[in-house]
């Protein structure tokens, strides 16, 4: 491991980098301050836009700004993780795609956190709960998501 | 989509006149420009020309200092090295693929602007990693004033920090989808670990059962070890030259029938329309719009195989099989086995043994095998065709993810 990760000596807490938080980011990676996962919007036609851009790429207006959505999603796909990659973040854990209801083509990469990453499966429910992570920066609220309740049974495949 | 007019294929302007490679190896420790020199000293060389013939140079990515050993080479250094005159050149990470810097080159002599291009891929990963192992080099792992921009920012913070993870994503929802099992991706390691045993330049030659393969450790489910290629050092340059220039050479030059270097769609790691694809399926999509060939007219393909499930995808995406049924396609092995080249219904696939086994050249290594195995100057490991001739058609592609391109040639 490199000598030089910031936590220190004796401190376990997973090590995890952290992103550029910017103007047109910050919605998103400081909305769970408030309680909210926050997605760019474009006002003219409703279009949910992610990753944030300054254009909404299906009617192309300019007035984008962000929203609140619902925290509810699905599991679209993922995978187990058994590889230590950085100091203390600790393996196995789930990393998946959610598939966000308010629309089609809106999904986020994430963890699905407060169950056993065995537990994880194929359009599983869930609903997001933040993890707020220490920055120098300035704090950042990682949208994680939990098994929102009963999974969808469906057919045996 | 409106009727157009079939597109001028200008790439086959351009040829491939010779390839070269340093040394290959795991932890070898030579300097990374010196690699790159051996490499295209052979590749002018094996051209039939001489420095002051090559007035042009093409590198992915270009000089780079992260991540360690990723790159170290670029443009300049070899110009300034060999002291050529160039009347073009390019350099950059931002291409389709890492082949897309020879793309450029087929550009840039398909219009006239460069008469011979040197195009070279160095990595020194093993190298920079020393003993440490993969995680040492992890992106951003080194803390301090890193922070994730881009792409990355939606990932690394999650603990998603190799394309291991995305891949492994994509892998799992073909195999949701479409009943794809590890016994069955297993091949594509399996196959590249046979060929490798002929290839005097291959980092792994032992013999892997699929009992190894089933038993070694996990990765990013359902990808484990002898799913993801093996950091190397080494150089390897392809020299590109216009078509009429190369005319009664000693050797045939290797033709290039097509190109495919698309961008379509929403083409991220996890924004894409259809996750068990990526841009590769658009990139080969175009290459067969520019050919009257199809994939039953090809006898090698050399399918860039980062992660085993890579390699599938583009099997699919290249038409060898259908969408979903990659699976069922390289099980047991036959269809892609060298034995293949030429038949009716498979194809010798990473007749090297790509960068699971030979290393990772990244991209490449795929376009230097393709090269030789068209030439018939592929040693103990040249495929054969069921006639007995050398392979005729070929493909050569590398890029997974976001970026793609492939590359149809002929003998």
């Amino acid at each position: 491991m490199n000598a030089d990760a910031t936590a220190d000596a004796g401190d376990e807490t997973p090590f995890r980098v952290m992103p550029a938080v910017t103007v047109d980011n910050e919605h998103f990676w400081r909305g769970g301050a408030e309680g909210e996962l926050r997605i760019l919007r474009c006002a003219r036609c409703a279009y949910w836009i992610h990753p944030p851009a300054p254009i909404c790429p299906e009617c192309l207006g300019r007035d984008v700004s962000p929203e609140a959505v619902s925290g509810e999603a699905t599991v679209l796909s993922y995978t187990v993780n058994h590889q230590l990659w950085y100091p203390n973040l600790d393996p196995p854990y789930a990393v998946a795609i959610v598939q966000l209801p308010e629309q089609a083509d809106l999904r986020l990469t994430t963890n699905i956190v407060n169950c056993e990453p065995s537990e994880v499966d194929f359009d599983m429910t869930v609903k997001v709960t933040f993890l707020e992570y220490p920055d120098s920066r300035g704090n950042v609220w990682l949208p994680m998501f939990e098994p929102a309740g009963e999974k969808d049974e469906g057919p045996g495949s | 989509m409106n009727a157009t007019p079939p597109p001028e294929v200008g790439e086959r302007r351009a040829v491939i006149t010779g390839v070269g490679q340093s040394n290959v190896g795991r932890r070898i420790y030579e300097d990374p420009l010196a690699m790159t020199i051996d490499a295209t000293l052979e590749a002018v060389e094996h051209a039939g020309l001489s420095l002051a013939d090559i007035d042009g140079i093409s590198t992915y990515p270009g000089n780079m200092n992260t991540p360690p050993g990723f790159s170290g080479v670029g443009v300049v250094e070899l110009q300034d090295a060999l002291r050529l005159e160039l009347d073009w050149f390019s350099g950059g990470l931002e291409l389709p693929g890492q082949l897309g810097a020879v793309a450029n080159a087929v550009a840039a002599v398909s219009t006239g602007l460069a008469n011979n291009v040197v195009c070279f891929r160095t990595v020194w990963e093993a190298s920079a990693q020393g003993d440490k192992g993969r995680a040492s080099v992890t992106m951003g792992g080194g803390g301090g004033t890193y922070r994730a921009q881009g792409f990355l920012q939606w990932t690394l913070p999650f603990g998603a920090a190799s394309a291991a993870n995305w891949i492994a994503m994509m892998a799992n929802l073909h195999f949701h989808n479409h009943g794809t099992t590890r016994e069955q991706l297993a091949w594509i390691a399996l196959n590249a670990r046979r060929n490798a045993q002929l290839n005097p330049k291959a980092i792994y030659t032992d013999e892997m059962t699929l009992d190894d393969y089933m038993s070694v450790r996990m990765i990013s489910e359902p990808l484990c070890l002898y799913d993801c290629d093996v950091p190397a050092d080494g150089s390897t340059a392809i020299v590109v030259s216009r078509a009429e220039s190369a005319e009664g050479r000693s050797r045939a030059p290797v033709r290039i029938e097509a190109v495919g270097t698309a961008l379509r769609g929403r083409p991220s790691w996890d924004q894409f329309d259809d996750l068990t694809t990526m841009a590769l399926r658009d990139a080969s999509a175009m290459m067969w719009e520019r050919t009257d060939l199809t994939p039953g007219d090809v006898d090698v393909a050399e399918l860039y195989d980062g992660f085993s499930f890579i390699t599938l995808a583009w099997l699919e995406a290249l038409g060898f099989c259908a969408h979903g049924e990659g699976g069922q396609f390289i099980d047991g092995g036959e269809r892609i086995a060298r034995e293949a080249c030429g038949s009716s219904g498979g194809v010798a696939l990473n007749t090297h043994g790509g960068q699971l086994s030979a290393g990772r050249l990244h991209g490449f290594g795929f376009l230097h095998e393709a090269c030789l195995q068209l030439w018939g100057e592929a040693g103990e490991r040249q495929c054969r065709r069921p006639d007995g001739g050398t392979p005729e058609v070929g493909i050569a592609a590398a890029g997974g993810g976001p970026l793609a391109s492939s590359f149809l040639l002929t003998s």
